[in-house]
């Protein structure tokens, strides 16, 4: 094994304190008794209490699950069949431009997209809600679902689709047979990016969003924006928790399905052998 | 053609074509129309035909954002705050990939989820860390108090410096992968030749690893770039009402204000500007794709 020198370790050691230190700060102030978040006057949960009691907090939360999976799933379809079409739809009629329609989002600053969806929406009459959220989110995070998506598309082998074709299968059951396995990680890994991207989205949702419905992110900014409430840090140390676990036992199970992988292209062998 | 074919092209066709494209012609339209009580329509509607409306245009708001000082200087100081904070990003994340492309194999994937795992943690709450620990009773003036190195509790939120520290934390994920994934496929013995023919490892670093991993600072600094360019929750939350950046400008031209048709010409010249940097982002792009092939 190489040895690291002194100065890599220093600079993963602080590297990783910046990046963590920030979290682990709110975490640790959410346990605080003092209503004052920079003074530490005991441990206790009480704030966790109240939130649980703050009815607005909870319905907004509820808002954005919602929000989330729907527009995520929608993204997901959409995006995957932007992306077959982008690898494999060959040449059509405004190609560039549908191409440019699915990066461009990638780059648009969201207050331009918030705002031009937001004039669509008066323009057509549509009431701001849960709908035009669902359709906002839809929009941005399909094109993020499409990248992943073709990346994977990219890649695999074009024969084995043909070779379903050859053998009678209809071009949907050749999708839905091969295809679709094959690339369902990507699809996978698409949805659960949109499903992060919507829960996170502070500036569309409050462009898109209307009296009738408000999303947790827009909650926690207008507190935020008065200052720091030991409140918000408990709701955030949820969230940092939930997502934590979901990370980690995400990548824990693609290392023990690789480290399977292995252990069967190893028997593989020994069998041919 | 297939009718399939067809309907596989068209439903995610129409849905960027009404949802993304034409939300953009609005914003472009409005940009040029008057302000009518800031309530829609605006003139020149589509109603009168494209004569009517190509003549009522006009550049009314383009010309008002040139007269008054506070947008340009909004231009400008965006401008230099993505500049600065992406070259601050830059110093802080590439020893960061530099030390995870020489750990241990077996710490690698370790090391690559810690970095992704801030990216999925929520921007709002990262950004909002902060202003526990900046602000002037928070933990850092604490700490520097008790360290004897000042004596006055330093004034951090709420000023640019805020803002860069905002920026830097929030997207340096995007500057580390791109750097580890071009110094992750680089040749060590190249470095060795170069040690062999005289170099010292500085010169080395400097004439070898960092030439060779310039694709990945490229990318890193144009991901970085793009995003602190039109940034609002970080300046917003951390910078005060001293920070100029133009996507607050923008919010509050059309939440506060009201004044749409100013917004929407923002919100074009912002536009322009972008596509600049997103324009050599991609010819960057292709040349790596070519040079791979």
């Amino acid at each position: 094994m190489r040895r690291m020198s002194w100065f890599n370790v220093t600079s993963l050691t602080l590297g990783f304190a910046f990046l963590y230190l920030p979290m682990l700060v709110l975490i640790i102030y959410s346990f605080n008794a003092s209503k004052l978040v920079t003074v530490w006057a005991g441990f206790s949960t009480k704030w966790y209490g109240t939130l649980f009691q703050n009815e607005a907090f909870l319905d907004a939360a509820w808002v954005t699950i919602k929000v989330a999976v729907v527009s995520s799933t929608l993204a997901t379809v959409l995006g995957t069949m932007a992306a077959y079409v982008l690898v494999r739809g060959g040449r059509f009629m405004g190609r560039t431009l549908f191409s440019g329609m699915i990066y461009a989002p990638l780059v648009m600053p969201e207050v331009i997209t918030g705002l031009s969806l937001l004039l669509l929406f008066i323009g057509i009459g549509l009431d701001r809600g849960v709908l035009t959220i669902v359709l906002a989110h839809t929009t941005f995070s399909m094109c993020y679902v499409s990248v992943v998506v073709s990346s994977r598309l990219v890649s695999f082998d074009r024969s084995l689709e043909e070779a379903a074709l050859d053998l009678g299968s209809t071009p949907w059951e050749a999708f839905r047979l091969v295809t679709l396995p094959i690339i369902a990680p990507a699809v996978i890994s698409g949805w659960l990016l949109a499903f992060t991207l919507s829960l996170d989205d502070l500036v569309i949702a409050s462009f898109t969003s209307g009296p009738s419905a408000t999303t947790l992110p827009i909650k926690i900014f207008s507190a935020v924006r008065l200052g720091v409430s030991p409140e918000i840090n408990a709701l955030s140390t949820i969230m940092i928790l939930i997502v934590t676990i979901g990370v980690v036992t995400a990548s824990l199970v693609t290392k023990r399905n690789a480290v399977r992988a292995q252990k069967d292209a190893r028997k593989a062998e020994r069998a041919e052998a | 053609m297939r009718l399939s074919r067809v309907a596989l092209i068209l439903v995610p066709y129409l849905w960027l074509l009404v949802l993304f494209f034409a939300p953009f012609l609005i914003v472009l339209k409005i940009s040029l129309s008057d302000a009518a009580l800031a309530i829609p329509p605006y003139t020149p509607t589509f109603k009168d035909g494209i004569a009517a409306l190509i003549s009522e245009l006009d550049f009314e708001n383009f010309i008002f954002l040139t007269e008054d000082d506070l947008y340009w200087k909004a231009y400008l100081s965006s401008f230099r705050i993505a500049l600065v904070s992406t070259l601050l990003t830059l110093l802080v994340g590439y020893p960061i990939a530099y030390g995870m492309a020489k750990a241990p194999d077996e710490w690698r994937a370790t090391l690559m989820m810690l970095v992704i795992l801030p990216f999925w943690t929520s921007f709002l709450i990262r950004v909002y860390a902060w202003m526990g620990i900046l602000s002037n009773e928070g933990l850092l003036n604490q700490l520097l108090i008790w360290l004897g190195l000042i004596s006055e509790p330093l004034t951090i939120l709420n000023t640019t410096a805020a803002v860069y520290i905002g920026i830097v934390y929030t997207y340096l994920p995007f500057m580390i992968l791109p750097i580890y994934a071009a110094l992750d496929r680089l040749d060590t013995s190249l470095n060795e030749a170069a040690e062999d023919l005289g170099c010292t490892r500085t010169q080395a670093f400097w004439l070898v690893t960092i030439p060779l991993s310039k694709n990945g600072i490229v990318a890193g600094s144009f991901l970085v770039f793009i995003p602190a360019l039109g940034e609002f929750v970080i300046p917003s939350l951390l910078g005060g009402s001293g920070t100029l950046m133009i996507g607050k400008v923008l919010w509050e031209e059309f939440f506060n204000n009201r004044d749409w048709p100013v917004a929407s010409a923002v919100a074009v010249i912002l536009l322009l500007i972008l596509i600049i940097p997103i324009v050599l982002f991609q010819r960057n792009q292709q040349k790596q794709q070519e040079a791979e092939e």
